[in-house]
């Protein structure tokens, strides 16, 4: 059976072809692991590329004042202090270093007028903080990464003889499942999208880099890719996941024309002057500031739109206020019938800006209203409504190798957990892919060179249970129509799960989650394996049931409301809650998921005196409050 | 506002195929890509089609409707009349895998092909100073989504499978074009553009410039001042007494 099976030997493999992957390869590379990349898509097509605004680095180019010190603030505020401290404190620090490593590698920023590169605000954060390219960050990120191990690839060629002696990409081809000798990691195994042959991987160091879990949801900023590959083989392999309760909705998604629903529409509208306004044309987000932010937000809109020209003396509009918190004051317009004529609500940049400064600075954004919904931005305002973008949750890492439970195990990105709360900031995920992409690359090759030549190996019996798995849909007569069953998972997670959720909501997406795992093992799928897209949803759909479930058990167990975790029955944030991380894992055996309650890190005596006092008050409790020392922290 | 639109998709592989008729259901405000999406969840599940973002900013989906080389996803049903019949086919210039999608492994070999940015030594990380102006031109190319339409409408090789060997195409051409025009890049590039990569081969029919998406001006922006600096030096007087000085090491 395993015959045609292709096999590669490798250091390091990489899951993933995203900011991280990238990043985490050319570490590794670097560091002398033979690397190989593995790319569910086209290399340079990662979803990175949808990643618009910017990526946060407190380089202080637009405000001196700025430091990582602040960084760590606004990304802890942003994380309703849920974040775990060490690695929020490592991605402040080390945010600019990577930034301006990008220059190095070829990435042309735009620019201040002295030269240095350009940083614009965004939601959370205090200064202008994002280096960005018109709003295309994303895709400037990736095209210089990708030409960065072009760019390595052609050293090999002339040290070596050969472009992929040291790292290679396996393009258009998807792990289903990781390999183990005894715990520790010895492979992967795969299929290639293109002939549909499958591939054996042995490698003593994996790292995941797969990105989120959107696919799961129907309103989505995410591509078919996000289909919780990392978080599912992470589980599986025996690593844990944690705070998977936490999704980031978007506030602006477009939501006209329907086809086009969840399409994202950058934060960076509202950071440069865009707002939000409902039917009766009102800028509904002065009377949605919640307690812990009323001082660093504007009281009116005369003051708000003084900030944007004079930030020293004034404070920032509401508009920007972390996305969790705009995303749910939209959802609470539209509910109060006060939406615009789709369902959304206004987003107007029109009559804030001049037509051509619009079009130089939101480039994409034009092109993507007037040839996807007939607006023309320069004239009229968007239509916009929150759309699931990003997991906060993810795999429970060691923050400074970026190492999971398993041995030889890593992970980085979106993929893994616990960097940004309960809620993440714009322009803090570029940063995050970079900083800890580097950290894992790092991490594994650490790793392999401990090992020194005792290297793990595959066990043949695990490659004919996967490869039977992985062939099961061609083998029934009888079966469902995985793409069913898909938009049916899609429905429930949306309509039960989604931004406000209630116990009896989710307690129903867990009783058809249960029938949809049963569900996805019996599909049948059409004609045969090369490039078969249908055979592929068959596959992602046990990942995709898999982090649901997560998303669903760990959202009835924590009965609170923090960042991208809103309870209808507990509405308010509670300071014990904040105390605690759900981590899930699978039983020895099991395919069940097991949610536990684990302490939240301390965060060091330094860090928490980068905070005074009464800020801290309205997220810790009283008991955590007593045990401060006494009188200033800082 | 839905009506049932008459498609016809070629669907296939390397060894052969045929146009296939589907009579499919059509939505306001829908795009071809939904169309094809229908079509797998509906009544053909295996047929291949490369997507990703469906935002028009990964540059996957790809192919020509109507003839004409496009983006799926950025190509609006409204763009045509519902008595139109609408065929979509895949990419003509790169051999077919299956159905829609094309092996576009040459695009990448000639991406492997062109030598990398030339960093300035001694200049460290953070201390790189560009002007805005300096940097436009460059970012201008660096808009490039990789769709790869470009590379398939060059009349250089769509249907000339033996210029592929010596002729990047317009993508790796304006690639080298934005590398020297980078305003920090060490390298002269001018060459390698002409002798080894094809730029002479260019006759500026603006094909390309044509059917980019990112509305790119490949043409005007990039192939035409890059040929005319390959000329600038092949009309230096000087260039042309080094060429004659070290004639005997280039041969």
């Amino acid at each position: 059976m395993t015959d045609d099976l292709q096999r590669h030997q490798y250091d390091v493999i990489v899951i993933g072809a995203g900011g991280a992957g990238l990043r985490a390869a050319i570490e590794a590379r670097e560091l002398g692991m033979r690397t190989a990349i593995i790319s569910k898509s086209l290399f340079g097509k990662a979803h990175t590329v949808m990643a618009e605004g910017g990526i946060a680095a407190s380089m202080g180019n637009a405000n001196a004042r700025d430091n990582w010190q602040v960084h760590f603030r606004d990304t802890m505020r942003g994380g309703k202090f849920l974040n775990n401290p060490r690695m929020a404190e490592l991605h402040a620090k080390e945010a600019a270093d990577r930034v301006w490593e990008l220059e190095t590698y070829g990435a042309l920023f735009d620019r201040t007028k002295d030269g240095t590169i350009s940083q614009r605000n965004f939601g959370g954060h205090e200064y202008p903080r994002l280096a960005h390219v018109g709003d295309r960050t994303g895709l400037e990120l990736i095209r210089t990464l990708q030409q960065k191990i072009v760019s390595m690839q052609q050293e090999d060629l002339r040290d070596h003889g050969d472009y992929e002696a040291m790292i290679r990409v396996f393009a258009e081809c998807a792990v289903t499942d990781l390999l183990l000798d005894g715990k520790r990691i010895a492979g992967a195994f795969g299929y290639f999208r293109e002939a549909g042959d499958f591939v054996l991987f042995e490698a003593p160091a994996v790292v995941l880099a797969t990105g989120g879990i959107g696919k799961s949801f129907k309103v989505t900023s995410n591509s078919w890719e996000y289909t919780g590959d990392g978080h599912a083989l992470a589980m599986r392999a025996g690593a844990s996941l944690l705070n998977m309760e936490f999704v980031q909705f978007h506030p602006t998604g477009m939501v006209w024309p329907p086809s086009v629903k969840g399409i994202l529409v950058t934060e960076s509208v509202r950071g440069d002057g865009g707002v939000l306004r409902n039917s009766e044309g009102k800028r509904f987000m002065f009377d949605y500031i919640p307690d812990v932010f009323k001082k660093q937000y504007a009281e009116s809109e005369e003051e708000g739109d003084r900030w944007y020209t004079d930030p020293e003396n004034n404070k920032r509009p509401p508009e920007l206020l972390p996305r969790d918190e705009v995303a749910r004051a939209i959802n609470s317009e539209v509910k109060a019938e006060r939406g615009s004529p789709h369902g959304g609500v206004f987003l107007d940049v029109s009559t804030r800006l001049p037509a051509e400064e619009i079009k130089r600075r939101l480039p994409s954004m034009w092109h993507q209203f007037k040839e996807l919904a007939d607006v023309d931005i320069t004239k009229e305002p968007m239509e916009v409504g929150p759309t699931c973008h990003y997991v906060m949750g993810g795999v429970e890492v060691d923050p400074d190798s970026t190492a999971a439970s398993v041995p030889g195990l890593f992970a980085a990105g979106e993929v893994a957990g616990g960097m940004h709360g309960s809620n993440r900031l714009g322009g803090n995920s570029l940063s995050d892919l970079l900083v800890f992409g580097r950290r894992a690359g790092a991490g594994a090759a650490q790793y392999v060179d401990s090992l020194g030549g005792r290297r793990p190996a595959v066990q043949a019996s695990d490659i004919e249970d996967v490869m039977g798995f992985a062939l099961q849909p061609f083998d029934t007569d009888v079966g469902e129509n995985p793409y069913e069953i898909h938009q049916e998972l899609q429905q429930a997670m949306q309509d039960l799960v989604g931004i406000i959720r209630r116990p009896e909501e989710i307690e129903d997406a867990l009783a058809r989650l249960e029938k949809f795992r049963e569900r996805a093992t019996k599909v049948k799928v059409v004609g045969r394996r090369p490039f078969n897209p249908g055979w592929h949803l068959a596959l992602d759909l046990r990942n995709m049931v898999i982090v649901s479930e997560c998303v669903a058990k760990s959202a009835l167990v924590r009965e609170e409301s923090r960042g991208g975790h809103t309870r209808d029955d507990f509405p308010a944030m509670d300071a014990e809650w904040r105390k605690v991380n759900l981590v899930c894992s699978h039983a020895p055996g099991s395919v069940e998921v097991d949610v536990t309650r684990q302490p939240v890190p301390t965060i060091r005596p330094d860090l928490i005196a980068l905070f005074d006092r009464t800020e801290l008050a309205k997220y810790l409790t009283d008991e955590e409050m007593s045990a401060l020392p006494e009188g200033d922290l800082t | 506002m839905s009506y049932d639109a008459q498609f016809r998709v070629w669907r296939g592989d390397a060894d052969g195929g045929e146009l296939q008729d589907f009579s499919v259901e059509v939505n306001e405000g829908e795009v071809v890509l939904d169309i094809i999406h229908r079509l797998q969840a509906t009544q053909a599940g295996d047929l291949a089609v490369r997507w990703n973002c469906k935002a028009g900013k990964c540059g996957s989906c790809s192919a020509e409707i109507n003839g004409r080389p496009r983006l799926l996803c950025m190509t609006r049903m409204s763009t045509f009349t519902e008595a139109d019949t609408i065929t979509v086919t895949p990419l003509r210039t790169f051999p077919v895998i299956r159905d829609l999608v094309t092996d576009v492994s040459f695009n990448y070999v000639k991406a492997r092909e062109i030598p990398a940015f030339a960093p300035p030594k001694g200049v460290a990380a953070g201390d790189y100073r560009m002007e805005q102006i300096d940097v436009e031109r460059s970012q201008e190319f660096r808009k490039c989504i990789e769709c790869f339409l470009c590379q398939n409408v060059c009349h250089v090789v769509r249907d000339h499978e033996d210029n592929k060997d010596s002729f990047a195409g317009p993508r790796y051409l304006m690639r080298i074009a934005e590398l020297d025009m980078h305003p920090l890049d060490e390298m002269d590039r001018r060459k390698q553009a002409q002798d080894e990569h094809g730029l002479g081969y260019c006759n500026i029919t603006k094909c390309c410039t044509e059917v980019c998406p990112e509305h790119i001006k490949i043409t005007d922006n990039a192939l035409i001042p890059m040929k005319e600096r390959v000329v600038d030096r092949k009309f230096d007087p000087l260039v042309w007494l080094g060429a004659k000085i070290r004639r005997r090491e280039d041969a």
